[in-house]
């Protein structure tokens, strides 16, 4: 019967969901810490260049991007098939519905906010991380791979940077609104639901969804600003 | 009152159903919604017509048989509630009321308003009990002391009538509070620690197999609930599986 418990079972999915959210949930504030740099504009350039080029390059952090990539998948292939299954549950649908009147919107569009993060993360990752692996590189003055000056292109001079700015803003939106819901939902998948704490973790999430994405969008906003 | 009700007719399982549209006039609001209904029938058969068919048992708010989806949330607008204790009250003079079955595809439509839940009976019946010695030497369950907290947990649990509002106000129609509140029943005291891990596993299979769905913690089961099960059951149930599923040999 228990033939896949840890794996196929409807909690076992809930678990990879959570456990991956969570994960990502991390990974975000390590990002955040690298962008934060780039608000320091051309005179610290040079030390964005080589937080870049530690992040692509030390061994133990290889192994932990490896670890991203997997989660990021996993995250969203499982997230898929337990949307494809939820909506076989219901086959026939309501004619009337009032779902707001017993639960939140981002708890209801997980499956919408994440479909829109994968698309961002798709073209992300080929506009900047696949041009720093495989690309064409401009060089900086010490000789590193300078992607700082790739991001200031892409958010100041490029032609279209103020929809790139308006892109990533949107992004940055939903991953607020699949924290908002997720942050506090993964504990709850987890098992962890406690009059105590739990109250305090919501909060902790609902300042994490906010407060993180806001400074990711910050930064190209200030960029295309003061260009 | 005088309300106009749109309700799904379906004359069975195979049909394809369609929603039908009927005044209804003269309704005192301190009537019971299935009063309300009951008023609606008699008129249909007086002009020979096909009444609507719908669960019902007690009428007093603990079988849990009276599903109906009333205005977008099982048993209507109000909060603990189930539809044999909802009344006209809630509802104002010329109001449209739409009326739909539990929809989910564990939960097929028999008739009309009314809908299978054996599924339910199929998830209790994997795991949902104690197994105890019948045969004469009986320990009275009385002479194990239970912690209060873990009593009252245990009771709130026990509460749940089965009614399966839950399953049809999630959007995946999940029967995740209803299995984490049969689970959590027995979890909670020592006779059902026993069989702990076995229960959970089983009856959270069965509930995969009958075909529900998964919970994304909405928390829709927990406000449309008419006895109030918690969310913090299913966050026990999720533990108990882990562990269960951590520590089993398969
Ligand atoms: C930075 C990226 C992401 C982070 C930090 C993140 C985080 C989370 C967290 C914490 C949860 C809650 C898990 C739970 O309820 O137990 C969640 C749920 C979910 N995520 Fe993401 N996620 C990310 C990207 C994505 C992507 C790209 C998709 C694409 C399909 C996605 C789809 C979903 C879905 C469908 C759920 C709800 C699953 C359910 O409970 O039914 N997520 N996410
Ligand atoms: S958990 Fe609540 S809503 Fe679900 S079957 Fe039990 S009583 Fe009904
Ligand atoms: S008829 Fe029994 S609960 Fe409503």
């Amino acid at each position: 019967m228990a033939k896949s418990a840890l794996l196929g079972s409807s909690l076992a999915k809930k678990y990879w969901m959570a456990l991956t959210g969570l994960f990502l949930s991390i990974f975000l504030v390590v990002h955040l810490a690298g962008n934060l740099v780039l608000l320091g504009g051309q005179a610290m350039a040079e030390d964005f260049n080589a937080y870049a080029e530690f992040m692509t390059t030390f061994p133990l952090i290889k192994i932990a991007s490896y670890l991203l990539y997997a989660s990021i998948l996993f995250h969203a292939i499982d997230g898929i098939l337990l949307t494809i299954q939820n909506r076989k549950a219901r086959p026939v649908k309501y004619h009337y519905e009032n779902p707001s009147a017993n639960s939140g919107w981002a708890s209801r569009n997980m499956a919408f906010l994440g479909t829109v993060m994968l698309l961002f993360i798709v073209g992300h990752m080929a506009t900047f991380w696949w041009r720093m692996k495989f690309g064409e590189m401009p060089i900086d003055a010490v000789g590193q791979k300078d992607l700082y000056t790739v991001v200031a292109t892409y958010f100041t001079t490029a032609s279209t940077a103020w929809l790139h700015v308006l892109l990533y803003v949107v992004a940055m939106i939903a991953i607020g609104f699949h924290l908002w819901h997720g942050f506090q939902s993964a504990f709850q998948t987890m098992g962890v639901n406690h009059p105590k704490y739990t109250p305090v973790i919501k909060k902790v999430g609902y300042v994490f969804s906010v407060v993180i994405p806001a400074l990711f969008a910050v930064i190209p906003i200030y960029m295309f600003i003061t260009q | 009152m005088n309300l106009t009700l749109k309700v799904w007719r379906q004359n069975g399982p195979d049909d394809k159903g369609h929603m039908e549209i009927y005044p209804v006039k003269d309704i005192n609001p301190d009537m019971s919604f299935l009063e309300m209904m009951d008023v609606l029938n008699e008129e249909l058969i007086s002009e020979g017509k096909d009444p609507i068919a719908f669960d019902h048992d007690c009428r007093e708010g603990i079988c849990g048989m009276c599903s109906m989806f009333i205005n977008g949330e099982p048993h209507g607008p109000e909060r603990r509630t189930t539809t044999c204790q909802l009344h006209m009250r809630s509802f104002k003079d010329g109001d449209t009321i739409v009326v739909e079955p539990w929809r989910s595809a564990a939960f097929p439509v028999i008739k009309d308003l009314a809908v299978d839940r054996a599924a339910f009976d199929r998830i209790q019946q994997a795991g949902g009990y104690v197994s105890v010695n019948t045969s004469g030497n009986t320990i009275d369950a009385n002479a194990i002391p239970v912690p209060k907290q873990n009593a009252d947990k245990a009771f709130n649990a026990a509460t749940c009538i089965g009614c399966g509002a839950c399953v049809a106000a999630c959007k995946n129609s999940s029967a995740m509070l209803f299995v984490s509140a049969k689970v959590s029943q027995y979890a909670l005291l020592p006779q059902g620690k026993v069989e702990a891990k076995e229960r959970v596993r089983k009856m959270v299979n069965q509930m995969d197999l009958e075909g529900f769905g998964n919970c994304t913690n909405t928390g829709a089961c927990e406000a449309e609930c008419p006895v109030g099960i918690s969310l913090e059951n299913i966050a026990r149930m999720n533990r108990e599986y882990l562990s269960a599923s951590l520590s089993s040999a398969e």
